[in-house]
């Protein structure tokens, strides 16, 4: 089953941390990520840019309204993603508690619709 | 039929329809229709067996009528939805069907109620979820049952399952026997799930007591299934001597008007020794396996006090130091108020306050009614009764259970 890996993690924590900090995260990311890459379960993979990039845009009543920032203030916000292809939940659950910010942030599991059995899409 | 007939039948009904289901989930990897398939089973012996009898092998009968309505509904399915899904299972069914090693796959493996109870408690699930989940499925009880359990509504009760269902199913919850390497965690959540049923049914948070009395039962059945499945494993047999030791002195807790007897003061003719007996027997026999745990520990707790017989007799020195020991499992304010309470018996209630306050400076219990009540408990042993109506007042706003609210007035007026 495909599964996305959604990192949540404080972006206000992440500014305050020393270079060799921030270094040692990437690293652990890095190793994190080639392992995953070579047990060949990984579809994809893609850290954001922070949220002060972000932009949020709605279309209501054929106007296109466009805003700064993410689509909702939270503590924890979406940093990147991971898409894997695994056997089961236990399987994605065991991945995702590897990723170094669940350490300190959150990793949302979600399944990833199978639109094959949808059978009114032309 | 008669009222007789009607309830042998419920009783089968209720001990095979978990492993029937938990068989027919295995073959047909869907909650969803395998329950649907039991109904429609169930509803066959309910016209049946009055007439032609029970069959020698009802869970064998059951699984059997259940795997052709099963059948039925796929066939069906396939007419009315041509899902994809369906078909290709329907397919690999009547496949199957035609080989003899397709019809052996249908009759029961043991494994498949602790698949079902490991699915069931799947930690993806919430705690409500896994409660509903375990006690509809393993425990056999209707939704209508459930909801008056848990004061909820049965459309509630009904949602609560259909979510966790279609959550099994979509988020991929493996039908499962965890691995040794999780085995422990997940254990713990199957524990902590029928320890939660039993002490609902126990202690009656709310409404009525009497209603709750089934679900004691039905706590004692799953832990004592779970002993059956995991014969190697201590903590089950723990948790099951634990809920026999506190069920034992089920008919002494309550008075003749059904308030709260403490343990110090309860008639101990009333305890049932039977399974006294057995439950001190379960909990040997468990830490004979040198693995200890925290349901172990509690039970072994349980066992010195059901073998004092009076109060005075009860070994405070051991259940003080058993409690040590439980904190190394169980690091919480709770396990250090039992540990002051047993420290206050075996040595003197001064000491006891003075753990009290040790734990009253973290905040931690603040609104926990047997906090106070321990407090005020020692403060009555002291004779400081002025401090001890203030610590029951302090209880007061706290107690969940109107039995133990009639209780505390009763020690405040200073009658008992």
């Amino acid at each position: 089953m495909k599964y996305v890996l959604l990192i949540y993690a404080a972006e206000k924590d992440w500014t305050t941390l020393s270079q060799e900090e921030q270094g040692r995260i990437y690293n652990a990311y890095w190793a994190y990520t080639q392992e995953l890459k070579s047990s060949g379960k990984m579809l994809a993979c893609e850290p954001l840019q922070p949220t002060l990039t972000a932009t949020t845009v709605r279309v209501r009543n054929g106007k296109m309204l466009s805003t700064d920032g993410p689509f909702a203030e939270t503590k924890e916000q979406l940093g990147g993603l991971y898409v894997v292809d695994v056997k089961d939940l236990n399987e994605a659950m065991e991945w995702a508690a590897r990723i170094p910010d669940a350490f300190t942030g959150s990793i949302e599991i979600r399944p990833v619709m199978d639109v094959s059995t949808i059978d009114n899409i032309k | 039929m008669t009222e007789a007939a009607a309830r042998a039948l419920d009783r089968i009904f209720r001990t095979e329809s978990g492993a029937v289901l938990a068989t027919l989930i295995r073959v047909l990897g869907d909650f969803q229709l395998a329950e649907d398939a039991l109904q429609d089973a169930l509803t066959a012996a309910l016209e049946t067996w009055p007439k032609s009898g029970v069959p020698d092998a009802p869970g064998a009968w059951l699984t059997a009528i259940a795997r052709r309505k099963a059948l039925d509904r796929l066939r069906h399915q396939r007419i009315v939805e041509a899902k994809s899904t369906a078909v290709a299972q329907l397919m690999r069914l009547e496949q199957e069907a035609q080989t003899e090693l397709g019809a052996s796959g249908w009759s029961p493996e043991p494994d498949d109620q602790l698949r079902l109870i490991f699915t069931c408690c799947h930690p993806a699930l919430s705690r409500e979820a896994q409660v509903a989940l375990t006690l509809r499925t393993l425990g056999g009880l209707s939704v209508g049952e459930i909801a008056r359990a848990f004061l909820a509504t049965e459309a509630a009760i009904a949602q609560r399952l259909a979510r966790a269902k279609q959550k099994i199913l979509r988020a991929g919850i493996p039908y499962e026997i965890p691995g040794r390497e999780s085995l422990g965690p997940r254990l713990d959540a199957v524990l902590s799930v029928l320890y939660l049923v039993f002490n609902e049914g126990y202690w009656a948070t709310g409404g009525p007591a009497l209603v709750r009395g089934d679900l004691v039962a039905d706590a004692l059945r799953l832990a004592a299934s779970l002993v059956t499945l995991l014969p190697d494993e201590p903590e089950p047999r723990g948790l099951l001597a634990l809920m026999m030791l506190h069920d034992s002195r089920r008919e002494a807790r309550a008075g003749a008007r059904g308030e709260l007897v403490l343990l110090e003061d309860q008639d101990r003719s009333k305890w049932k020794r039977d399974e006294i007996q057995e439950g001190v027997r379960l909990v040997e026999n468990a830490l004979q396996m040198k693995r200890p745990g925290s349901y172990q520990i509690q039970a072994a707790i349980a066992a010195v006090h059901a073998e004092a017989t009076t109060a005075a007799e009860t070994d405070w020195r051991q259940i003080a130091l058993l409690y040590d020991e439980l904190l190394r499992y169980e690091a919480t304010p709770v396990v250090e108020l039992n540990r002051a309470v047993a420290v206050s018996f075996a040595a003197h209630p001064d000491l006891g306050l003075r753990l009290l306050d040790r734990i009253e400076r973290t905040h931690a219990l603040e609104n926990y009614a047997p906090f106070h009540l321990a407090r005020a408990d020692m403060l009555r042993r002291l004779g400081r009764r002025d401090e001890m109506r203030e610590a029951y007042q302090r209880a007061l706003p706290f107690a969940e259970n109107e039995q133990v609210r009639r209780f505390i007035e009763a020690r405040t007026r200073g009658e008992a």
